[in-house]
């Protein structure tokens, strides 16, 4: 149990000290996980929109792909990400394996499906009248679908976080496409594997601190984000 | 209201973004005296990564020549593996039958003897088996008929591939609930054993530089049966077009010059009291241990 204060005060003095290996490691998640997240929501928002409002042949299937891809293993996906990036791979002349770029490719194609899912689900979930309503009053198609994705606000901004909470979490991918590369490609997850197998588990706990941190703290902005107007009310 | 806040988390995104590319010049700031980025990928053991003597001698190689090493500590088995698919340009393994197999295959280069320890059989200090002070393969005997709890690396590791050495030269295949395997790194494995209270073979650098956490003790060692020898392995063009030669013959050249021997020889002795590695270069591999 000691080693679980002993963390708490290591993750405090980590964040104090303002150590440099550690706040490089912190920055690197930040950056490589909300941009996957960013390129999830590009990606997702559209297909899932799609998905809720267009009617096509292989729309269940597609559905039923992204919600299985909601479960889809990091590690799996690292695998596969790996073997395309590979020098002998389709890719390998990008040279990308073992960067931080890597890493974003592989938690995107995580996160994706999650966004995809959850969206189609939130605007499915919008009454069907409330469409028929915005065309009846006049509004052009695409303040109707902006004024769609505002009734939706609440689950849609749960999607994001489902996403970022998804890849902020991980290693299975990070540490397979990314190498857990000291300064390059070190994550709070690889590197509270690393000092676990290490043996330095309250520098392990400490990471984990960290990362629940920041977990938190996008989380918090979000809701707020999520949940202001809905006060204002 | 709804896209303009999104616009706002991805400005923020951005600037998240920007911020981090700020920084990354400084990280990559020892090869600015490179007249190019010069990166190489170096496969290696899990035990060269936890001991920590891969912190201590990689700055050194960046700062004498301008290469920027990508480490991959994986198991000896996987190393060679992406040696062999030309995904890593240069090794540092210590599964010498696979490596002598391995380069007679063709794609490697030069193999050079870089260092060595020692393998030791460790368990708790109850050592329901009584190996304590037995001879290796005596104590793999001992442990398979009092059926005791040994835990196996089992990821095809220098050390897995050593503990199946012993096993054969027992002769006594192991197998029964008695015999687990983890399939992960030393460390993770040592602490399986110790939770276990089980025994299990560990390279001696990592079992000292995680001893302070672990219920284990050294029950078997210094028979030349437990030699563990390091090697480097430069990869060539046969092995893939993108494999740098070039890169696996400044580290090779490099990690067995006398700098960075004296760095290997002096590795652990201020904090552990002892040597992890013996520095080994240009040593005759048949006499090491005597």
């Amino acid at each position: 149990m000691d080693v679980l204060f002993d963390g708490l005060l290591d993750a405090i003095r980590l964040l104090l000290s303002g150590d440099q290996d550690s706040w490089s490691i912190i920055m690197l998640t930040l950056r490589v996980s909300l941009t996957a997240t960013a390129i999830a929501l590009l990606i997702g928002l559209p297909l899932g929109a799609t998905l809720a409002l267009a009617r096509f042949p292989g729309r269940r299937m597609v559905l039923a792909a992204a919600n299985t891809g909601m479960g889809m293993p990091p590690v799996v996906v690292g695998l596969f990400v790996t073997v395309l990036l590979w020098r002998s791979g389709p890719l390998g002349g990008l040279e990308l394996l073992y960067t931080p770029t890597a890493m974003v490719i592989a938690q995107a194609a995580i996160a994706t499906p999650i966004v995809v899912a959850l969206v189609a689900a939130a605007l499915q979930q919008v009454d069907p009248d409330f469409r028929v309503q915005m065309q009846a009053l006049g509004a052009t198609p695409i303040r109707a679908f902006a004024a769609l994705l505002g009734e939706a606000r609440l689950p849609l901004l749960a999607g994001a976080m489902a996403a970022f909470g998804a890849v902020v979490s991980e290693v299975g991918a990070a540490q397979m496409v990314g190498g857990n590369l000291a300064g390059q490609t070190r994550v709070l997850t690889t590197a509270a594997v690393l000092a676990t197998s290490r043996g330095q588990f309250s520098l392990a706990i400490a990471f984990g601190m960290i990362l629940l941190l920041i977990a938190f703290a996008v989380n918090l902005s979000l809701t707020l984000m999520q949940q202001r107007r809905t006060v204002l009310r | 209201m709804m896209i303009q806040r999104l616009l706002a988390v991805f400005a923020w995104v951005a600037t998240v973004l920007l911020a981090g590319c700020g920084t990354a010049p400084s990280s990559t700031g020892p090869a600015s005296n490179a007249s190019a980025e010069k990166s190489l990928i170096l496969a290696t053991t899990t035990s060269t990564q936890d001991s920590g003597l891969l912190d201590e001698l990689l700055p050194a190689f960046t700062r004498d020549s301008g290469w920027q090493v990508k480490t991959l500590a994986v198991g000896s088995g996987q190393a060679i593996e992406l040696g062999r698919r030309g995904e890593a340009d240069v090794l540092l393994v210590h599964s010498p039958a696979a490596e002598v197999k391995f380069v007679a295959e063709g794609g490697a280069g030069s193999r050079r003897l870089v260092m060595h320890n020692d393998f030791v059989l460790v368990g708790p200090r109850a050592d329901a088996a009584k190996i304590r002070g037995t001879s290796s393969v005596e104590a793999m005997k001992k442990i398979a008929a009092a059926q005791a709890v040994f835990i196996s690396r089992g990821d095809e590791s220098g050390t897995h591939a050593k503990e199946k050495d012993l096993w054969s030269k027992a002769a006594v295949p192991p197998g029964g609930s008695w015999y687990q395997s983890t399939g992960q790194g030393m460390g993770e494995t040592l602490r399986v054993a110790s939770e276990k209270a089980a025994y299990t073979l560990s390279d001696r650098a990592t079992f000292v530089t995680q001893r302070g956490t672990l219920a284990l003790e050294v029950l078997s060692e210094g028979d030349p049966g437990l030699l563990n020898v390091y090697h480097v392995i430069e990869m060539t063009k046969k092995a893939g077009d993108r494999v740098q030669p070039d890169g696996a013959k400044a580290f090779a050249d490099w990690i067995v010059a006398p700098p960075a021997q004296r760095l290997i020889g002096a590795f652990g002795r201020a904090k552990f009291g002892q040597p992890l590695f013996t520095p080994d270069a240009g040593a005759d591999e048949a006499e090491l241990g005597q």
